[in-house]
């Protein structure tokens, strides 16, 4: 027996299935990861049906009607469920999203199963989605326009979402009116009043320039009123109507339509429908903002954010990273000197992120950004421009954070670089310069992209030290807009980690946030794996061309 | 690091010994008669001077490679080194365009003129030597580009803009290395693709497409089959009309073959400078002699 094990272990077949095990392992592992999270992300977007239940919370009390979505279930002790009335050393419960945080306060309750008597699935069972106070779920029973009723029974559905449909357009042109243009106006009209104060300390406001400025201000001011008026015809327009609907239990409300984004009957719909729907909401999802505290609508200002300064960290973090590995792998004299270095770079790379976030801070922002403020931007203190966490100091954290990596990975791509070409290149008279530059470092940008595919992966997934450089919760516009210089380094910005943690721990409704961390987490795998493939196919061309070059 | 640029060199002669086994039987005394060629009788002092060495010593840190080494080397003749691994032909012949300056540890004392010129005077741009003296090296080292680009390369270094002087050169070149009817339809390629005889005349080819003055050949050969070495040694007979040519080799009838003059060298010294015939038929020499007979080692 002994002998079989011995041979068994002689074969090598134990280190195989070891190493083997691990792998499988990892796969499992990233698989299961990535399944669990789409899978109760994705789910949140599909319209569930919509339960009505004559509920008993005691054995003999008398029957309430709920309604709502059955969202989860689970089997708990008897204390833990209250010692209800029910027999049993177990109870088994399900979570209902019953909505209408306005009427009962609470859009989430457990209900005891052996309470349940009598589920339906009515037909005309609707869910609102309002931009306040959550989901309503109830029947429809009627609609108002200017306090006339234009109901008429038949066509009340379709007449509903034609109302919605147009409520919503002209919720299009409101927020077109607000953010873009009257935005603009104000804009230009800080800049305006910058200008004054900064024509004040030049000790320059003559009243020429004065008047200059007061007849730009005064044409703004035109502009804003004809803006205003305009949304004054678009508001009354868009609180003009609204609906009344009641609710399981009998309970009757009047909602503007100004409040709802949109209105659908689950249990009437067929899968296509549902299907279809499920689109439009993940759409929603991708592109719109947030609403509620960002516990509904989109995610898209936190995309948007997670991209740009992904982007202009990487910008920053190649050239430097390269020009660094560069010098120490090619002109620093090897030595005591440079080994230190190069331990120190190491090093760097294992400090925990949120020193980077203090340092970030404390240099970047206090110390830089106030600089710059006093020097060029004295006009707007002490109000601060760039001495205020942002955009460009958030990247410029991150790309201190992963220069690291970019200089380890250029320098081995260096070190691949065979001698053999280095001599041919110098033995035809090029110089050390022409021959890095023609010759060594095309055959180091398969490397240096390997580099900066490791820095795009940690710092995209990096939240601790944005919370302190730039990341906030909810940021009123984007970094890059219609306003020259359009691309503004000194805002504030949404990202998709700091939105996970957000929606997760800091909001009033965990329980309808919680679906939304999973499809946020999702969504910022995907964006990172993406991020990824693309530096990766870049850099599987140009090692193509440069493999057989290393080889010999 | 020192060192380390001492091993490098120490296993670039290694490797030399492992390819020479497979080319020549230097166990047996060769047939001098039949391979040496006819009608070069001249004699040194006659030949016009390229290079001139004078009391040339080198240094890899403490240990000594070269000793007081003299020699001239003749003009638009070819030259061959032989001699053991570690003799030192390979440092004798990167001296000549400064490629030991790579190596920090190298030291040098005496001078080697081109032309009458010291290039390690400090007013040398070695770039500007290294344009004048061309190498190739043991192991073809074609850059990652084209086939074009390859052979174009010096001349963009030099400058060189002009799409149809670079197309001429190209094609120039790439005729004098032989290789222009193989790759004509493929300029494109990158020049990875080519076979190792192929890739060793390009490297010619980007060698004599700036019009050095003089071309070391570093055993350009050893790394190729037999077919293809036949190749290289006819190029290097028709490169002698425009170029001094100085050739390192292992390999005796090679240097018989090819060169006009052969130097013997051992443990860093030159034993023997000779015209080939009288070097493989007649040496003064006893160490030379137990060399090319086969009696060494």
């Amino acid at each position: 027996m002994n002998k079989h094990i011995k041979h068994w272990f002689d074969t090598g077949m134990p280190f195989v299935w070891l190493n083997a095990g691990a792998v499988s392992v990892s796969v499992i592992m990233v698989v299961g990861l990535i399944a669990l999270i789409a899978v109760r992300g994705l789910g949140h977007f599909w319209p569930s049906n919509i339960a009505v239940f004559d509920y008993y919370a005691e054995p003999n009390t008398s029957a309430e009607r709920l309604m709502g979505e059955i969202v989860d279930e689970e089997t708990v002790s008897r204390s833990r469920a209250g010692n209800p009335g029910y027999q049993g050393e177990t109870i088994k419960r399900n979570l209902i999203k019953s909505g209408n945080r306005d009427i009962s306060g609470l859009d989430f309750s457990w209900i005891l199963d052996a309470g349940i008597k009598n589920i339906s699935y009515p037909d005309d069972a609707v869910v609102v989605e309002r931009r306040e106070w959550g989901n309503f779920y109830g029947f429809l029973t009627g609609l108002e326009k200017d306090g006339q009723k234009i109901s008429n029974n038949d066509r009340l559905w379709e007449t509903f979402q034609e109302e919605i449909e147009r409520n919503n357009k002209v919720f299009k042109e409101i927020r077109h009116v607000e953010k873009d243009l009257i935005g603009a106006i104000n804009y230009k009209m800080e800049r305006l009043r910058l200008k004054e104060r900064s024509l004040e300390l030049e000790g320059e406001k003559t009243p020429e320039n004065l008047q200059i400025i007061n007849q730009q201000r005064e044409e703004l001011q035109r502009e804003y009123d004809s803006y205003t008026t305009q949304l004054e015809k678009l508001y009354s327009k868009f609180n003009s109507s609204s609906f009344n609907a009641i609710t399981a239990d009998g309970k009757k409300i009047t909602v503007s339509l100004s409040k709802v984004v949109r209105a659908y009957q689950p249990n009437a719909m067929g899968t296509l429908d549902k299907t279809l729907f499920y689109c439009e909401k993940f759409w929603e999802f991708l592109t719109d903002d947030p609403r509620e505290a960002n516990t509904e609508g989109g995610i898209f200002p936190a995309i948007f954010g997670t991209v740009l300064m992904v982007i202009i960290m990487a910008v920053m973090v190649t050239p430097f990273g390269v020009i660094a590995a560069v010098y120490l792998r090619e002109y620093a004299t090897q030595g005591p000197f440079t080994r230190l270095v190069r331990i120190a770079v190491n090093n760097l790379a294992g400090v925990p992120s949120v020193v980077y976030g203090v340092f970030g801070l404390g240099f970047f922002v206090y110390f830089l950004g106030g600089s710059i403020d006093q020097l060029f931007f004295p006009e707007s203190l002490p109000a601060p421009t760039f001495g205020t966490p942002g955009l460009l100091w958030a990247s410029l954290t991150l790309a201190i954070l992963t220069v690291p990596v970019v200089i380890v990975a250029t320098e081995e791509g260096l070190s691949r670089v065979p001698r053999a070409i280095r001599e041919g290149s110098l033995a035809l008279g090029a110089t050390k310069a022409e021959t890095m530059w023609r010759t060594v470092l095309p055959m180091t940008a398969s490397a240096m992209i390997t580099g900066l595919i490791l820095a795009v992966a940690r710092a995209a997934g990096e939240v601790a030290p944005l919370m302190l450089v730039g990341v906030v919760k909810l940021a009123p516009s984007l970094a890059l807009d219609g306003n020259a210089p359009f691309l503004h380094l000194d805002r504030k910005f949404m990202h998709l980690g700091f939105h996970i943690y957000d929606v997760g721990f800091q909001s009033p409704n965990v329980e309808a946030a919680r679906p939304l961390v999973y499809a946020t987490a999702l969504l910022l795998v995907v964006l990172i794996i993406i991020l990824n493939l693309t530096a990766i196919r870049i850099r599987n061309s140009l090692r193509e061309k440069y493999r057989a070059a290393e080889q010999s | 690091m020192q060192q380390n640029n001492l091993d490098e060199i120490e296993t670039y002669h290694g490797e030399e010994a492992v390819t020479e086994s497979s080319v020549t039987t230097p166990t047996h005394a060769i047939d001098l008669g039949s391979i040496v060629k006819s009608g070069v009788e001249a004699n040194i002092a006659d030949e016009n001077v390229c290079i001139e060495v004078s009391n040339f010593n080198l240094f890899y840190g403490e240990k000594q490679a070269l000793k007081d080494i003299s020699m001239k080397i003749p003009e638009k003749k070819v030259t061959a080194f032989i001699g053991p691994s570690g003799c030192g032909k390979s440092t004798l012949l990167r001296c000549f365009n400064r490629m030991n300056d790579l190596i920090d540890s190298v030291t040098i004392e005496g001078n080697i003129k081109l032309e009458g010129q010291n290039i390690y005077d400090k007013n040398v741009n070695v770039a500007d030597l290294r344009r004048r003296v061309g190498m190739v090296f043991q192991k073809p080292n074609p850059f990652p580009k084209s086939i074009y680009e390859n052979v174009a390369y010096g001349l963009r270094i030099q400058g060189i803009k002009d799409r149809r002087t670079i197309d001429t050169v190209v094609e120039k070149s790439l005729r004098g290395a032989a290789l222009w009817d193989e790759v004509k339809d493929r300029l494109d390629d990158l020049a990875m693709g080519l076979s190792g005889g192929q890739q060793q005349r390009l490297v010619i080819a980007r060698a004599i497409a700036i019009e050095p003055e003089v071309i070391l050949l570093d055993e350009p050969a050893s790394a190729l089959d037999p077919i293809s070495t036949l190749k290289i040694e006819e190029l290097i007979y028709e490169l002698k009309d425009k170029f001094t040519i100085v050739i390192v080799t292992h390999n005796m009838q090679q240097a018989a073959r090819v060169s006009d003059y052969t130097a013997y060298m051992y443990l860093g010294e030159m034993i023997e400078f000779n015209d080939t015939s009288t070097l493989f038929t007649n040496p003064n020499e006893k160490m030379t002699e137990d060399y090319i007979t086969g009696r060494y080692g």
